[in-house]
């Protein structure tokens, strides 16, 4: 099944990081791909800028000063050019992930961002270490690529040695990069989660239907058929509140614990037996008991 | 309505009333999601890089906050079944984790840091790595010598030359003496040593990016400078300019040969961390050793600076020997001094 291998991807990038606290936080390792599509972008930003600066500053040579070849402003054009792409090349990195966010523009699109691998700071020295890698890791066989035409035999076995570089984040089980080795970072997910409506708020969750005035009250036997695992997905349908699935996990539901709920009253069903299985769940959690899904 | 309303940060919606929850839980969810809400806010600024627009009393109750919210998600994972507001939660400590323990030190404190100390320690820590390079570059100035004296085809295999250039086997003393010999005006030296910047910068930073592959080809590379050095000493010295050769030389080469040396150190130091761990995990040794190895390459940046500036202006506007060996001379003393001999109680017991 395409989800399930989707899922299983995902949850083999899940990690575990120990802040300082001594608070164990899940935490995804970037995947490649978004790591890939980043750096694309990233590059792309770059050199835009660069060409942008450069044709910038050769309008300023030719319409201001003349493109005269002897000006001292000429000359000082060229110095700020050399500097700047020298700039652009080995700073932008740098800048934007020491940066609040840790997280270059391209990283930013894609939701991640550079984190310490042992949970500590992330320190200035790090991430320049990180960052000079780059060299032989992206600038050195893009120059390369750039001349793949006219290639000698010697030329190849660089080529081929450097690959060895850039493919090195497939060759490991957290992605790193050569930069991220030797800097004792990594490149993580960035989640972003909005604090959604607390589930028990309604007349629902308490059992009682405003719509038909119903009551539900479910035994100790019709809830101790599902566990964690089914109570957090009917958790989902709940919050989705799609008509068509609210009525097939209702009639699923009493399917199998041999109720029959009225039709048109499924929400109001489905809130009040989420909401005294929660109560069930949580009330053997806070016991030292745990039910992780209907089969245990 | 104010148009302008709209670009203002919102104002925390309060939370229902805690009676209304009919779970436990969810009413200890709501008698802090003010907290976690507030804590949301302050991220969301701080990450925008708007730290200024951070009062300071929401700076000072970030690490608090941050603490709650850490101990709310510890409370919530024993009592709570809500998915989603397990995974908000674990969102926003981790994201507040970020800011906590990012980057902090201003740009100002790290560089107050690296020339008090954090530098030069850097250097004194990866000697053994610094005296096998300058065994190297020794080794490779003597060979480009002794091959470029064998056979004059090796001058030009390790000498770059164009076709312009006056330097080859076989020319005249005066004119190898003329090539030494510098400009009076200005004009063209501050693009020329903007060039030089870029360009050695560029080759010291690959140099030790190479060390990552066991500092073999970092070391490959310096020989291989070298021995053009070593060539074109050969070439001088045949017409008896040893002395105003090595005088052209001194006045930017103690500051740039030294840059590279020390680039070829860190990178030769991160790859015998990765060869030789010692008694540490192989992956905790290399990030100590590249974490070092980048302080003394953001020195390496600024010394080729230096660098620059003397190769072009310097080199070209002081032209007497004994002026040329003078400066050489006290850049180097410099360089040592502050090194070797410059050390900080503060940089702790480490040799």
């Amino acid at each position: 099944m395409r989800a399930g291998a989707l899922d299983r991807r995902a949850n083999r990038r899940q990690r575990v990081l120990v802040t300082p606290e001594g608070l164990a936080l899940p935490i995804s390792v970037a995947s490649r791909s978004a790591r890939t599509v980043a750096l694309i972008l990233d590059l792309a930003i770059m050199i835009t800028i660069q060409v942008l600066v450069s044709v910038l500053l050769f309008l300023l040579a030719v319409k201001v000063v003349g493109l005269n070849e002897k000006s001292p402003a000429t000359e000082f054009l060229l110095v700020v050019w050399v500097i700047a792409m020298f700039l652009f090349r080995y700073g932008y990195f740098l800048f934007f992930e020491l940066g609040p966010r840790g997280a270059t523009p391209g990283k930013r699109a894609a939701g991640i961002r550079i984190a310490a691998r042992d949970g500590g700071r992330l320190s200035v020295d790090a991430v320049i270490a990180r960052n000079l890698l780059r060299d032989i890791e992206v600038f050195l066989p893009l120059g390369y690529m750039a001349s793949l035409g006219s290639f000698g035999p010697t030329d190849w076995l660089a080529f081929a040695w450097l690959l060895l570089f850039v493919l090195f984040p497939f060759f490991n089980r957290d992605a790193l990069r050569a930069g991220d080795l030797i800097a004792g970072t990594w490149v993580v997910e960035m989640p972003r989660r909005r604090l959604e409506q607390a589930m028990s708020l309604g007349e629902a969750a308490r059992g009682h239907s405003a719509a038909t005035g119903a009551e539900y009250r479910f035994g100790d036997a019709e809830l101790s058929v599902y566990g964690e695992y089914e109570l957090q997905t009917l958790e989902r349908v709940l919050r989705e509140n799609n008509p068509e699935a609210l009525v097939a996990v209702a009639q699923a539901i009493c399917a199998k614990i041999g109720w029959s709920a009225g039709s048109g009253d499924e929400r109001a069903f489905l809130e009040a037996f989420y909401a005294q299985l929660r109560a069930r769940l949580e009330r053997d959690m806070r016991f030292g008991k745990r039910k992780a899904d209907k089969h245990s | 309505m104010n148009p302008l309303d709209m670009f203002r940060p919102k104002p925390v919606a309060p939370p229902p009333e805690i009676e209304q929850a009919a779970l436990r839980s969810d009413r200890f969810r709501l008698a802090r999601e003010t907290d976690w809400k507030r804590l949301e806010a302050i991220l969301l600024r701080m990450e925008k890089g708007r730290l200024r627009k951070v009062p300071d009393e929401d700076l000072l109750e970030l690490p608090a906050l941050y603490r709650t919210a850490a101990s709310s998600l510890a409370i919530a994972r024993e009592t709570s079944l809500d998915a989603a507001t397990l995974a908000y939660l674990e969102s926003l400590v981790q994201r507040a984790w970020f800011q906590v323990y990012g980057p902090r030190s201003s740009l100002i404190d790290w560089l107050r840091r690296f020339f008090g100390g954090g530098w030069s320690a850097s250097v004194r820590d990866i000697w053994l790595e610094i005296c096998i390079a300058l065994a190297v570059m020794v080794a490779g100035t003597a060979v480009g010598w002794l091959l470029a004296a064998q056979d004059k085809k090796w001058y030009f295999a390790l000498v770059p030359t164009d076709f312009a250039d006056s330097r080859v086997p076989g020319a005249s003393r005066a004119v190898l003496q003329k090539s030494l010999a510098g400009v009076d005006k200005v004009e063209g030296l501050s693009f020329f040593s903007a060039f030089l910047f870029s360009n050695n910068a560029k080759v010291s930073i690959l140099a030790f990016a190479l060390g990552f592959a066991f500092g073999i080809p970092s070391l490959m590379l310096l020989l291989q400078n070298m021995a053009t050095l070593g060539a074109m000493l050969w070439l001088f010295s045949g017409v008896g300019l040893t002395i105003d050769f090595a005088a052209w030389l001194s006045i930017h080469g103690t500051t740039e040969i030294f840059a590279v040396l020390l680039a070829g150190a860190a990178g030769l130091h991160v790859g015998r961390s990765m060869a030789f761990p010692g008694n540490r995990p192989v992956l905790e040794a290399m990030a100590e050793s590249g974490r070092r190895a980048a302080q003394v390459m953001a020195g390496v940046v600024l010394m080729l600076v230096c660098a620059a500036v003397l190769e072009s202006f310097g080199r070209q506007l002081i032209v007497a020997t004994p002026a040329r060996f003078a400066v050489g001379g006290s850049m180097l003393a410099f360089w040592l001094l502050y090194f070797f001999a410059f050390r900080r109680r503060s940089t702790g017991g480490q040799l």
